[in-house]
């Protein structure tokens, strides 16, 4: 029985899909400062930790805390909190990158138009602000979608596959973020499929069928 | 720092109208539909102007509910299909506001549309002009009350195959009470007797739904979500 | 109390009260349809109106009466599961809903045919039948949003919520098409009166509306253990239930 109060416990977690029993009895801990790599071979459920991690799936038995208390009944506090980037960028293609950014985190904290260009400028993509995402390349996009991250000025950053489709200054950039996020004394749990070299202390989660 | 409902809400219902005005010919497509459905009675009836008259509340009616429908499939289907439909469940702000939200922005865009191009309608059915005021009454409730019917169904349905199919399927029988109120209304209007009491029974039926059915369309939400 | 309410949320308990009740109900459903068809068709005198057209009823109002009470019971069901979390209620709403429909059906083909001698007519909008039909609707639309899932867990709860859905707007339905008769004074099919109808008319009446439940319930506990048996086909008490 792990409660711990200052970060994010994961204990027992069972979630079947359809017949397919995904995760059986997965548990971890997360504190401040500490970036959890959670990897695995294709089909072991990454992706479904995370959704469960997120409060988007709610696990079949298990339960999700942070600072000690239920997800589940503490929802708006820990949604606050986190910030989720998943394997899409999901981004609105008809959007600008700029309105893209104010739609999902002006749902979160009163942010200044001048705040979101200084995110999306952080990540390298200032000058897309005014382009609808439709014409990003798959690059740009995750760019994007790393901008919006950076602007929820969340504790907890729950990142699938954040690499995905970025070239070798963006995997830099990115290192680069997750490091002072977690030098900040943020939370990180992200999924990936390789190995991630970042400074910081990194602990490993391996999901195995 | 945080954000409160109401501002939550407006900047939702923003975002939706930004998104529906970027694409402006899917805002007209339920509307010549509308239009289409209404020809085709009088052409497969071959009816003289002065005998559409008496069938012209039904048709308005059946043809308003069969538009509305039509795009009510996309209610949800497109934030989940992008993932942003992930993005605004984690924003903070709980399911049920999104929900309102996006259903009070769908109405505004579609329900409300066709209360506006109603008038141009019920003249080709011959539709005295005195009864236009109730018609439109009328099918501004009617319609209200089908965005949030749909909204259930939407919520049920999203990502299955043939999704709008099945949504129709779901929410037409449901809709019956609509049909039958909203069209006595027109019918009484056209006649000059009293509409009051199918008027007042189509309000308690917008209230009644528009009350339950966030909850209904949230809790189908999340079953789909999770 | 509560006991009892929990171990019905069991999936084995709940086969095995199935089992156990199955044959009881269908002998005392194949009694009371016996009583209830000789009496009723043989025995009854004829209707003074109607002549002998009215021994439809004894097929007819069962089934309209059941069709309502089984979507009831899927309803409740369904609520029970979504509320608690029990799987077994999704199985008898599973269960349930094709029979209801069956029900629905029946009652609407009976219907139509005791019309033909009483209208002329095969089908006239008459409100019950109206609202009978807009009911087979929604039974077919919770069938195929169940059948539309691939997940069948989800297509359960999916279903289960339109069904709760659906049973607060049954009786708004049946009203407005009430409603929407009067302004055009149809035929009704049948003067129900319990007090006015002789007891030679009703008792056979109301007992093929017991056998009919009784039926439902006989049906229902097969079909039940089917769905329990599909539902945990990876449990280990399967396996034994299955060799036995």
């Amino acid at each position: 029985m792990n409660t711990i109060v200052d970060g994010l416990g994961v204990e027992g977690v069972h979630v079947w899909l359809g017949e397919r029993h995904v995760l059986k009895g997965v548990s971890l801990t997360l504190r401040p400062r500490e970036l959890l790599h959670v990897s695995g071979p294709n089909g072991t459920g990454k992706t479904t930790l995370l959704r469960v991690v997120c409060g988007l799936l709610r696990p079949e038995q298990g339960s999700v805390n942070w600072l000690g208390r239920s997800i589940t009944t503490y929802r708006t506090e820990y949604q606050a909190a986190l910030a989720y980037a998943s394997h899409e960028p999901a981004l609105k293609s008809d959007l600008t990158a700029l309105e893209n950014l104010r739609f999902a985190v002006g749902l979160k904290r009163r942010i200044t138009a001048d705040e979101l260009l200084a995110a999306l400028n952080r990540t390298g993509v200032g000058a897309c602000a005014d382009l609808p995402a439709r014409v990003l390349s798959a690059g740009q996009r995750r760019r994007v979608a790393m901008a919006r991250v950076l602007a929820m000025n969340a504790s907890v950053w729950l990142l699938d596959e954040p690499y995905t489709n970025l070239d070798a200054s963006g995997a830099d950039l990115l290192s680069g973020l997750l490091q002072a996020h977690i030098e900040a004394g943020g939370l990180a749990l992200v999924v990936a499929h390789h190995e991630l070299k970042l400074p910081c202390n990194i602990r490993r989660l391996e999901l195995n069928s | 720092m945080n954000v409160g409902a109401g501002q939550a809400f407006v900047l939702i219902v923003r975002r939706e109208l930004c998104l529906s005005f970027r694409r402006p010919e899917q805002l007209f497509q339920p509307l010549v539909f509308f239009l289409i459905v209404t020809t085709l009675f009088p052409l497969g009836l071959s009816l003289q102007l002065s005998q559409l008259r008496d069938i012209a509340p039904g048709v308005l009616w059946v043809a308003a509910l069969l538009s509305s429908l039509l795009s009510l499939d996309s209610l949800f289907k497109n934030d989940a299909d992008d993932g942003t439909l992930e993005q605004l469940a984690l924003s903070g702000q709980g399911l049920t506001l999104i929900v309102v939200a996006k259903t009070c922005a769908h109405w505004l865009v579609t329900g409300l549309a066709l209360v506006v191009v109603s008038p141009i309608v019920a003249t080709a059915l011959d539709i005295p002009i005195a009864a236009f005021e109730t018609m439109m009454l009328s099918l501004a409730l009617g319609t209200l009350t089908l965005s949030w019917l749909g909204a259930i169904g939407a919520g049920l349905t999203i990502g299955l195959r043939r999704g709008n199919v099945l949504l129709s399927l779901i929410v037409l029988p449901l809709a019956t009470p609509l049909l039958i109120f909203g069209a006595a209304a027109t019918e009484r209007a056209i006649s000059g007797t009293s509409t009051v009491g199918a008027l007042y029974f189509l309000a308690a039926l917008c209230v009644f739904t528009c009350t339950l059915a966030p909850f209904a369309a949230t809790a189908a939400l999340r079953i789909t979500l999770e | 109390m509560w006991t009892w309410f929990y171990k019905l949320a069991s999936p084995p308990y709940v086969y095995g009260v199935a089992a156990a009740l199955m044959p009881w109900l269908l002998g005392g459903a194949a009694l009371a349809i016996a009583y209830g068809l000789t009496a009723g068709l043989a025995l009854a005198p004829p209707d003074y109106q109607q002549g002998d057209a009215f021994r439809m009823i004894y097929v007819h109002v069962p089934g309209a009466i059941l069709s309502l009470t089984v979507y009831m019971v899927m309803a409740a069901a369904s609520a029970v599961a979504l509320i608690w979390r029990i799987k077994v209620g999704h199985a008898v709403a599973a269960a349930s809903a094709p029979i209801g429909a069956s029900f629905a059906l029946m009652a609407l083909v009976t219907g139509s045919l005791w019309g033909r001698p009483m209208w002329g007519t095969y089908w006239a909008w008459d409100p019950r039948l109206t609202s009978e039909l807009i009911l087979l609707f929604i039974y077919v639309g919770v069938m195929s949003l169940r059948s539309a899932f691939e997940d069948p867990a989800r297509g359960d709860r999916a279903a289960a919520l339109l069904a709760v859905v659906g049973v607060v707007n049954v009786p708004i339905v049946h009203f407005s098409v009430v409603w929407w008769n009067s302004l055009h004074q149809g035929a009704t099919i049948v003067k129900l009166g319990a007090p006015s109808m002789p007891g030679s008319m009703l008792w056979p009446l109301l007992s093929m509306w017991l056998g009919f439940m009784l039926f439902y319930g006989a049906v229902l506990c097969t079909r039940v253990q089917a769905e329990v048996l599909n539902r945990e086909r990876q449990a280990a008490w399967v396996r034994e239930a299955i060799k036995s």
